[in-house]
């Protein structure tokens, strides 16, 4: 990158584009660990500590850089520049057509790019005790690494080329890293089953990026959102490039009704799961759509409209996620849907066209769902197992650092005040700006449902995790063994993250807050949201109200609530050791066991995509595929062979027979009998021969003669 | 100048060994027939030259009576061999080549 160019303000939009050196070369951002992730696995068996070190000094690095982009970043925000920064290279050139690659930093990015740091760098230090000894302890480094770089690289791409290129490397990882312990098949399948269900929004992906290269003209991601804002892209290309990218979002994020194999890549190593499918990768169709978000705002027709297809994915993803998340009995499984219900919001929030509700959701998430996963890492780690109802409980008093910072990720995600969760959920409540109720006004669309699935969510969302704390930490202890609490290098990242999930939320305060310096509120948007550049649409920003926060919250605690009457009074009033009610309402009501029993099985999801289209394709479509195959495609095949054999023998016998043979023979019998003939002049005998020669010689004198 | 009788004297010369070249089965006399033809050309080609007053016709000649000379050496030696197989110098005989 030598010869970068620095995009000139006007290519970035009005606003000045930011400089400064840890911004222009915020490619160096993704190139530690990309490099730190080949040392591994070339040399990283020779190291004392099998690699780790190495991955840990590279997110190190790139953490620290991060932390310098992100500062140098604010304080050109805050001087007045809000510009993309754009670095770029000719990747390649085909018909004229010069593809670029680079780097585009604007606070999308940076924000990206900090979130992922942190909680890498705190996942690899907690993996250094949670995978020791390990037989693939330098391989789950070496993807560890690879994973960020992919990330990083994604979440800084200029061009949706590159941006591919990070989506499909991260969803390589992602396999590669929910099969480590691929000896049982169970994990093998599981990180199958995330592969293949990746591959099919890929696909969305891949379209989507194609037609908005044929609709924009180009690949440049500014270029892709200004020809959505501008309408120099019809209006129906735009709808199917965004439905198509929609679908993307759908597989790599977990959303209804492909989020199936979030909950199954909990096989992997609980690292994996806090970093990949919790805080970064599943976020990545997030951000894709904020990073597109002119195209899917055009598209969508976001402002000034009450439903629409990314709103309704979103809303119907977070109630599916937090209904399921209740009949879970592994810790991790209940987490897993708590995060595909929570990226529901996020996705529910850009439909609505809260974009900075969603980020700053997608912020705080990174953060206090990290610190429940590392948590959940962490019992597991004592009690050897995941099953909260056969081998957990009473583990409040045996670890005390696991149970503390679980309680505040717990608190975070429910949404209570003051914790990080509480702020982001509350703006995408009021992003909806459905309620003219709740004096939720001013937003880009009256998104009333919205509201609604946000309201429900919260309350589940309460309720479950009550369970969860529950079954894991209160009562008596169920399992063998005495647990004890985990080592330094797991409690140290838990308290890191669970500080976080604490604050995070204080970077944002709402507009209008009394309670803080009106200089402390909405920092997050001002330095994340890209203001008066081209390439982003102007959205309207949703008054926030305290009759709405003040609702919500009271709605968490009617879900907590009824969670806590249930566990904490009723349960544990049958025994310390039980886990649910003998006389529950499943024993008593057909409706809560119909309910049950649809929720244990997922909705029948699974069932539909293994049973009927798996069965599908496996019986009859096969059977006529092969009946086909047989019976069509052989027969043509056959018949073309039997003509052919005809069409040999008239050749062989009429053409090559006759005609061929019969030149070759009559030229060979020509030249025998000539020979016959001529033989006999050869006698042998000089001077016949020269009597011939001088006979013609005076045949040929006399012809001389006569002919002058 | 004579010219035609040297011609002439060259055309008998050379009838002279045709009819020996053809006619004699005597290897050693064929080989003479054929120095006899060729004695006929040198006469002509020394006649030629010396009709149109130069030198190249006798140098010609002194070419031809080299040549004649390795000519006789080479087909002097076949016939000693050939006797020496076949006790005889016969051409008739000498059909090896016969197709």
């Amino acid at each position: 990158m030598l010869n970068a160019n620095i995009a000139a303000a006007e290519t970035a939009g009005k606003a000045v584009a930011a400089s400064g050196w840890f911004l222009e070369n915020a490619w160096l951002i993704w190139l530690f660990p990309a490099v730190s992730f080949l040392l591994i696995l070339l040399f990283g068996k020779r190291f004392p500590r099998g690699g780790s070190e190495i991955g840990i000094a590279a997110v190190g690095a790139s953490f620290v850089f991060s932390l310098l982009t992100a500062i140098q970043w604010i304080s050109e925000v805050e001087g007045g520049a809000g510009g993309a920064l754009t670095q770029s290279i000719t990747w390649l050139t085909n018909d004229g057509q010069a593809i670029g690659a680079g780097i585009m930093i604007d606070g999308l990015a940076v924000m990206m790019i900090f979130v992922v740091t942190v909680v890498s760098l705190l996942v690899h230090i907690y993996s250094t005790d949670y995978v020791a000894g390990d037989r693939r302890y330098t391989h789950f480094f070496a993807f560890l690494s690879l994973f960020t770089a992919s990330m990083l690289f994604f979440v800084t791409a200029s061009t949706t080329l590159q941006m591919l290129v990070g989506w499909e490397l991260v969803g390589v990882c992602s396999f590669v890293l929910i099969g480590h312990w691929w000896e049982e098949k169970d994990n093998s399948d599981a990180a199958l089953k995330a592969f293949f269900t990746n591959r099919v929004g890929d696909m969305g992906l891949i379209i989507g990026v194609s037609i908005l290269f044929f609709g924009a003209g180009t690949f440049s991601v500014i270029g892709v959102n200004e020809a959505a804002i501008t309408g120099s892209m019809s209006h129906t290309v735009t709808l199917a490039a965004a439905l198509c990218l929609t679908a993307a979002v759908i597989s790599k994020s977990g959303q209804f009704f492909l989020h199936t194999w979030l909950p199954d890549a909990m096989a992997g190593p609980t690292p994996v799961s806090a970093l990949i499918h919790a805080a970064t990768m599943v976020v990545a169709g997030i951000f894709m759509v904020a990073r597109l978000y002119g195209v899917f705002f055009e598209g969508f027709s976001i402002g000034g409209s009450s439903i629409n297809t990314l709103a309704l994915i979103g809303g119907l993803t977070t109630l599916v996620g937090a209904t399921l998340a209740f009949v879970q009995n592994d810790i991790k499984r209940v987490l897993a849907y708590s995060t595909v219900s929570q990226l529901g919001y996020m996705v529910l929030a850009l439909g609505v066209g809260a974009w900075t509700a969603a980020l700053f959701h997608l912020f705080t998430h990174a953060f206090f769902k990290a610190c429940l996963f590392l948590g959940s890492g962490s019992v597991s780690h004592a009690v050897h197992s995941f099953d909260m109802k056969k081998d957990m409980g009473g583990l409040r008093k045996a670890m005390p650092h696991t149970y503390r910072t679980f309680m505040i990720g717990t608190v975070a995600l429910a949404g209570l005040p003051i914790m990080s969760g509480f702020w982001s959920k509350d703006e995408i409540l009021v992003g909806t700006g459905g309620w003219g109720l709740f004096g939720g006004t001013g937003g880009n669309g009256a998104y009333t449902v919205m509201l609604a699935m946000g309201m429900v969510t919260a309350a589940l969302t309460g309720a479950y995790m009550t369970r969860v704390v529950y079954l894991t930490f209160f009562g008596e202890f169920r399992g063998h063994g005495t647990p004890h609490e985990s080592g330094p290098r797991i409690t140290v990242p838990l308290w890191i993250l669970g500080g976080l999930a604490i604050v995070a939320g204080f970077i944002n305060f709402p507009a209008g807050f009394q309670l803080v310096p009106a200089s402390w509120e909405e920092k997050f948007l001002h330095w994340v949201e890209p203001v008066g550049v081209s390439y982003f649409p102007t959205i309207k920003h949703a008054t926030p109200s305290w009759t709405l926060a003040i609702v919500s919250v009271i709605v968490a605690l009617i879900g907590i609530g009824a969670a806590y009457y249930y566990y904490f009074v009723r349960v544990r009033a049958v025994s310390p050791v039980a886990t649910e009610l003998p006389d529950g309402p499943t024993s008593r009501s057909a409706v809560a066991r119909l309910g049950h029993r649809i929720l244990v099985n997922k909705y029948y999801l699974d069932w539909l995509y293994t049973t009927v289209i798996v069965g599908f394709v496996k019986g009859p479509l096969a059977k006529a595929a092969y009946w086909t195959n047989q019976n069509v495609i052989d027969r043509v095949v056959n018949e073309a062979g039997t003509r052919s054999v005809q069409a040999g023998n008239i050749v062989y016998h009429k053409v090559d027979q006759l005609v061929v043979d019969g030149i070759v023979n009559a030229t060979g019998k020509i030249s025998d009998s000539s020979g016959e003939e001529l033989r006999r002049i050869q006698t042998g005998k000089v001077q016949q021969y020269a009597a011939i020669m001088f006979a013609a010689a005076t045949i040929l004198a006399g012809i001389f003669i006569i002919v002058i | 100048m004579y010219l035609n009788e040297m011609l002439l004297l060259g055309a008998v010369l050379f009838c002279i060994g045709v009819y020996g070249v053809l006619a004699r089965r005597n290897g050693v006399l064929v080989l003479m027939s054929i120095e006899l033809i060729l004695n006929a050309v040198n006469i002509n080609l020394v006649a030629f030259g010396a009709f149109h007053d130069t030198v190249q016709g006798q140098i010609f000649a002194l070419f031809v009576i080299t040549v004649a000379a390795a000519e006789v050496g080479i087909g002097l030696a076949i016939v000693l061999l050939l006797y020496r197989n076949r006790r005889s110098i016969d051409l008739d005989q000498v059909d090896l080549m016969k197709g």
